[in-house]
């Protein structure tokens, strides 16, 4: 790693909780109340506050020059940190240190003003991301080419479709050039078109030497455009690395909230010969994942308790529903040609997708199971898993997101 | 390009905070421009309003003077009179409630991008100084229309309106920051506002009060600690010379009043304002 440009150290950010409140500000009655009270009462009860880290004792470097990805949960901290670092707000403990000009990125479109037209927004939103009038002017062409929006320059951005002012802010603010930019899903915005283009516009910026911090759900993107990355949890850093190794300790990691409990489903039907009791999903050493990832082998794994032990031909279906409860596909041991005659004594039935065809998002399944000819237990919408985008295709490029559900593996000729 | 190291700290962002303030002046700029742009956008006569408002105000309070009976200094007109009231009175009015109003209507900034946050007051303060620059064009028409010439005293103006930009942003910082926390200040606003009409020297002169042997003595204290007093009793100075003699006294006051509000305002706002960003 070259020379640290950004230094954490230590760095901390408390929030204090007021429960009772239900306004999102204070009135100052509530505190004259309050302090009125606590004047006649000698006990310190607060009326219900509590503090919240949001970001704990966190400490990392990154290196001039280098794409970090910044992967955790929602509430783990992420947007925090880049609000610390934007000088956005202030932490309570530990401290950062910062060698060159830093943008934010955190919302596009930031100070835009409905009633003023593109062109006036171009310069107001340039300002406020911290370009100066002749920066602005310098690049003022090139934003108005790669947002697309020429003819339309002097009218009021209210009168713009929401395609094309998201465009015109990403444009702006693509051409920022400071030593560092910090970057929040700003790409999950506009169409799949566009989002290719801003991918390929940040992926320039980050070839040019500029140091980018990243925060996305989007593992793909993460995986496409950092070469290292940090994992964040509760507000504490997990691990710092190559993107690759710290994307799978953040699948592999709480598993348990991907366990779905089946085993006081009422909804059920079949004379219960195997009871599916469990669901989850793991690795191919047996540990648990929280998602799966496209391109990535994946287990599907049904704990069953068996009354009785007279367990014969056994056969299990599976049936996987995207979102829209659209069946995608059925897995049975039937079609892959394996047959159980005995299962005595079985307490998991597991199955395994060696790569992981179905795209990012969230998907539902079905349970069927046959003993004997009879139907043994019989789970309508299961239980659901998430899939998190992954390079399926080891290339480094995914098909777009309107263009399919689920990826197949290929190769072309030329003849 | 030079490198520079930013330190964040908590408690921090103070060391180099004025030096800041300075480097983003273009955006101070800025925002003033996007407020006069969009004030009178989709408004059919536009930057008109800036003179009509204060045309209606003048006419108003012309007429309750005359009823009243104030006194007016031989010679002046008492619509002059009036108009050197109304135009600072109102540059005060707008100022301070824009100023008091501003971080509150521009959170979407707070919350997403960096800047020393007095850029925001201050460019608002900007705004109203622009429509002050309008309004006063009233004045010089009057003064036409009068054929009235002012005195040498006309060139301390600037002078006065300095005051009158101290004493509104003072309390307009002082409000605005706590506004952030406590909502309840966006109504003292417009009551203020309204209320400082009747105890300011608008329809009437100050020498109606520090002259009139029936206001007692404790009454004209408190009056003289509006800081907008000072403000006007200065303008009618620079306006129409030695026929408007300054009560000292109240005028001393009501300066203090003022800069004392402006540091009073400066301190708590540099102090609350690192949690802006968390609590608005």
């Amino acid at each position: 790693m070259s020379a640290p440009i950004i230094r954490v150290e230590g760095l901390g950010k408390r929030f204090t909780l007021h429960h009772k409140q239900r306004e999102r500000y204070t009135a100052l009655r509530d505190v004259i109340a309050e302090k009125a009270r606590s004047m006649f009462s000698s006990s310190t009860a607060k009326g219900g506050t509590s503090e919240f880290w949001a970001l704990k004792d966190l400490s990392f470097e990154i290196g001039a020059g280098d794409r970090v990805g910044i992967i955790g949960r929602n509430g783990a901290g992420k947007s925090t940190l880049l609000k610390v670092l934007s000088r956005i707000v202030d932490p309570t403990t530990g401290r950062v240190t910062i060698d060159g000009r830093l943008s934010s990125l955190l919302e596009v479109g930031t100070g835009f003003h409905p009633e003023l037209s593109g062109r006036e927004n171009i310069y107001l939103n340039g300002a406020i991301l911290g370009m100066s009038r002749r920066e602005i002017t310098a690049k003022f062409d090139e934003i108005v080419d790669f947002a697309g929006v020429e003819r339309f320059l002097d009218t009021p951005v209210k009168r713009y479709s929401s395609g094309m002012y998201v465009r015109l802010a990403f444009a702006v603010a693509a051409h920022l050039e400071p030593e560092i930019l910090v970057v929040d899903e700003v790409l999950a915005v506009g169409d799949a078109e566009f989002q290719r283009k801003c991918m390929g516009k940040m992926k320039e910026v980050a070839m040019g030497g500029r140091t980018i911090l990243f925060v996305s759900h989007n593992m793909a993107a993460i995986q496409n455009l950092c070469s290292t990355a940090i994992y964040l949890k509760q507000g504490q850093l997990v691990t710092q690395g190559d993107t690759p190794a710290v994307i799978s300790e953040y699948l592999k990691d709480s598993g348990a909230a991907a366990r779905v409990d089946l085993a006081s489903r009422p909804d059920r039907q079949g004379n219960g010969a195997i009871r599916f009791t469990g669901f989850y999903l793991s690795d191919d050493q047996g540990r648990e994942l929280a998602a799966a990832q496209s391109g990535a082998s994946v287990v599907f794994n049904f704990d069953i308790s068996a009354q009785g032990d007279a367990l014969r031909n056994l056969e299990v279906a599976m049936g996987i529903d995207d979102q829209y409860g659209q069946r995608i596909t059925h897995l049975s041991n039937e079609v892959s040609g394996q047959s159980f005659p005995t299962a005595d004594g079985a307490t998991r039935i597991s199955i395994r997708i060696p790569k992981c065809p179905l795209r990012n998002g969230n998907y539902s399944f079905t349970i069927f199971s046959k003993v004997n000819g009879e139907i043994a237990d019989y789970l309508l919408n299961a239980g659901g898993f998430h899939v998190e985008s992954g390079d399926f295709f080891g290339t480094g490029r995914s098909p777009a997101e309107d263009q399919g559900t689920f990826f197949v593996d290929h190769s072309f000729a030329l003849t | 390009m030079v490198m520079q190291r930013v330190v964040i700290e908590p408690g921090s962002g103070s060391q180099h905070y004025w030096r800041d303030l300075w480097q983003y002046r273009g955006l101070l700029l800025f925002l003033a421009w996007r407020d006069v742009m969009v004030r009178y956008k989709q408004t059919a006569i536009g930057i008109l309003w800036a003179v009509l408002r204060p045309v209606l105000t003048i006419g108003a309070m012309w007429f309750i003077g005359w009823l009243f009976g104030s006194t007016v200094p031989e010679g002046t007109p008492r619509i002059l009179m009036v108009c050197a009231a109304t135009l600072p009175w109102q540059f005060f009015a707008t100022s301070f409630s824009e100023t008091a109003n501003s971080l509150i209507s521009n959170s979407n900034l707070l919350t997403k991008v960096y800047f020393p946050r007095l850029i925001l007051p201050l460019s608002t303060v900007l705004v109203s100084a622009i429509d002050f620059a309008v309004a006063f064009l009233i004045m010089v028409v009057l003064m036409v229309i009068h054929a009235y010439l002012p005195g040498p005293e006309v060139f301390l103006l600037p002078v006065f309106i300095l005051l009158t930009l101290v004493s509104s942003l003072g309390i307009g910082l002082l409000i605005a920051s706590l506004n952030v926390k406590y909502r309840d200040f966006r109504y003292v606003v417009p009551f203020i506002v309204q209320f400082g009409l009747y105890v300011t020297p608008v329809a009437f002169t100050s020498q109606d009060v520090f002259t009139n042997p029936a206001v007692p003595s404790l009454v004209k204290y408190l009056y003289a600690c509006n800081p907008m007093v000072a403000v006007i009793d200065g303008f009618r100075y620079c306006l129409f010379g030695a026929s408007q003699s300054i009560h000292w006294d109240g005028f001393a006051i009501s300066c203090g009043i003022s800069v004392l509000l402006l540091v009073v305002g400066i301190i708590h706002f540099r102090r609350t304002e690192r949690g802006f960003a968390d609590i608005i």
